[in-house]
């Protein structure tokens, strides 16, 4: 092993996001807002499938114990509990992580859920190379997944500001909603002023030839990317795309309209995601311009640091450093 | 020795019975083709279910205190929609487009008609939702309760297991599960080690009851016996035949899914007028 792999990154807590230097981080704010909304609405109930410490919602079971349901390690059930919870006029938040949710209890989001618009909102914790564990716990397709089933929505927020508006978001939208979820000491990236509306992209920064595109918290990626860039004269443009279904095709035409070339990132495999969404989309607006991906490979990837695999499988920023510059 | 609650008019519940029966084989005869045997073999069932043990107003279905009945088994739909036409939640004379191209009544549930509360055909998603919804219902201080089929198919699916292990975790004792083990499923006879399925969903901690659940007096005193607030869901364990009152069918070794020439629908409809209840006036 290389010193360089020795020396990136620690294990944290189960999920949590690296820290970067002189950010600003809120404890877990899924879990506090939930609490919060659940005093204004009796209706809302909360459930895990024994991750209730790994996805930041004891808060809410703190606030509302007789609203508050763990099922145990059984997702199907989870989500099964979750869709009759929400038949009988609950709007029923539900947590365990992304690939658990995504992979095995697919057909009970599709069919118990989807199908029947049931007000379930599924909160899935550990998107991408978050989590150090290896295949089996990093989430890499689940947006392509789950953009897959119909009536489903789908969302993949940037940071602790964004997620509190979602949790609230969600909550007045009928239906099923995927969430991917960021917990423990998440970072405030995006201003106070920014407000999250569902289905609808979000220019960030105005720029001049490059824009990038982003989703999740590669959105702040691409955001520290243009600033360190712009030191050096260039000016990238970033749209953030919290939704990825419904997707705002028009919002993203719209943006990718005025550049010359385009940057497409998200913390998912670069097929079937949001850079798939928005070269379709492209394509079928007869707009032909160069696109790069930043994003994972089809592959399954192997344990290590958030830092570690990052780096290495370049969604880092330097990558995006690269991305900004190159041609420039 | 089952004891039925002397306010129950047993011969009007066996002439609903048979009046299920008679309209699924309408709806079979007309198809060609369906999940018959198995809807037979729940007529008796959803008899005493819809006709004296839930409370339910079927010009109001979606009342927010009507007791709950889950089709977990979605391609008994035959059965569902008699019960439906029956109970007043739907048209009886939409009942002969079962099956067709257009139908309100497909062949297997979905619940966006009047009375279906799920969608059904995904086998092994009920109880789950049923847990969710009796839950629910106690949050809300409702007296409604949940009712829920499940045929032994549907015990092969881990989740009906991960499903009852949630019930007894929170106390659902506002939910009744009727397990239909009738013996068949798509490729013939059970053949999975289910058995002993009373113990097992006994063990799972489910106030459990064993019973023939073509008998009607049996299943009347069966769910009069898991209306206990006592903390404990209840299961009743319903062994049924496939085809259940036509001889015909009954005898049929492979009854899970059935294509009957049409001069047989009329020998099967003979057998089942030969076997109606005596006292025959609802």
């Amino acid at each position: 092993m290389s010193e360089a792999q020795e020396m990136v990154g620690r294990t944290r807590g189960m999920g949590e996001l690296i820290e970067v230097e002189g950010k600003t981080t809120e404890l877990a704010p899924f879990g506090h807002e939930l609490a919060a909304l659940g005093r204004e609405r009796p209706e809302v109930v909360g459930l895990t499938a024994d991750m209730g410490r790994y996805s930041d919602i004891l808060p809410f079971r703190d606030a509302h114990p007789d609203r508050f349901f763990n099922v145990g390690m059984a997702e199907q059930n989870l989500i099964a509990v979750s869709a009759g919870l929400a038949k009988v006029g609950k709007i029923a938040y539900c947590t365990t992580y992304s690939v658990f949710v995504t992979r095995r209890a697919y057909d009970f989001v599709a069919i118990a859920c989807a199908h029947s618009m049931a007000n379930v909102k599924i909160f899935a914790g550990m998107p991408g190379l978050v989590n150090g564990y290896g295949a089996t716990h990093q989430a890499t397709e689940d947006l392509n997944m789950m953009r897959g089933i119909a009536d489903l929505t789908v969302i993949d927020p940037c940071d602790a500001t964004e997620l509190r508006q979602v949790v609230r978001a969600v909550a007045d939208i009928p239906g099923t909603v995927y969430v991917r979820l960021l917990r423990g000491n998440v970072p405030v990236e995006l201003d106070s002023s920014y407000r999250f509306t569902v289905g609808r992209a979000t220019e960030l920064r105005r720029g001049e030839r490059v824009g990038i595109i982003s989703t999740g918290y590669m959105t702040a990626r691409a955001l520290d990317a243009a600033k360190a860039t712009g030191a050096q004269g260039i000016k990238a443009g970033v749209l953030h795309v919290p939704t990825i279904k419904p997707f705002d095709t028009a919002g993203v035409l719209d943006f990718a309209g005025q550049y010359d070339r385009l940057i497409v990132a998200e913390n998912h495999k670069t097929t079937g995601g949001l850079a798939t969404l928005v070269i379709e989309a492209m394509f079928d607006a007869g707009m032909l311009k160069p696109v790069e991906r930043i994003g994972l490979a089809d592959s399954f990837f192997e344990c290590g640091s958030q830092e570690y695999l990052e780096s290495r499988y370049e969604v880092d920023l330097p990558r995006f450093v690269r991305a900004i510059l190159a041609n420039a | 020795m089952t004891t039925v609650e002397r306010d129950v008019d047993l011969a009007a519940l066996r002439e609903r019975a048979y009046r299920l029966r008679l309209a699924m084989l309408g709806m079979a005869a007309g198809k060609g083709e369906g999940y018959v045997a198995q809807g037979l073999g729940m007529a008796d069932c959803l008899a005493a279910l819809y006709f004296h043990e839930m409370r339910y107003d079927s010009s109001r279905p979606e009342a927010p205190d009507r007791d709950r009945f889950l089709l977990s088994t979605g391609h008994y739909s035959i059965a569902m929609y008699a019960v439906l036409a029956e109970a007043g939640f739907l048209d009886p004379a939409e009942l002969p487009t079962y099956g067709l191209n257009g139908s309100r009544l497909p062949m297997s549930t979905f619940d966006d008609l009047p009375g279906i509360e799920i969608v059904g055909g995904s086998l092994g998603q009920g109880l789950g939702q049923a847990v969710g919804m009796a839950v629910g219902l106690r949050i809300d201080a409702s007296p409604a309760r949940v009712f829920c089929e499940v045929s032994d198919g549907e015990l092969q699916e881990g989740s009906t297991w991960e499903a009852l292990m949630s019930g007894a975790t929170f106390g659902c004792d506002n939910l009744v599960a009727l397990f239909d083990c009738n013996g068949v499923q798509a490729d013939g006879a059970v053949h999975v080690a289910l058995e002993p399925v009373a113990d097992k969903i006994a063990a799972f901690g489910w106030d459990t009851v064993e019973i023939d659940g073509n008998d009607i007096e049996a299943v009347l005193a069966a769910l009069a016996g898991a209306r206990a607030s006592d903390g404990l869901p209840k299961a009743i364990v319903m062994r049924t035949t496939p085809g259940f009152g036509i001889p015909t069918l009954m005898r049929r070794e492979r009854a899970h899914f059935v294509r009957i020439p049409d001069d047989e629908w009329q020998v099967m409809r003979q057998e089942l007028e030969a076997g109606r209840p005596e006292v025959s006036r609802v």
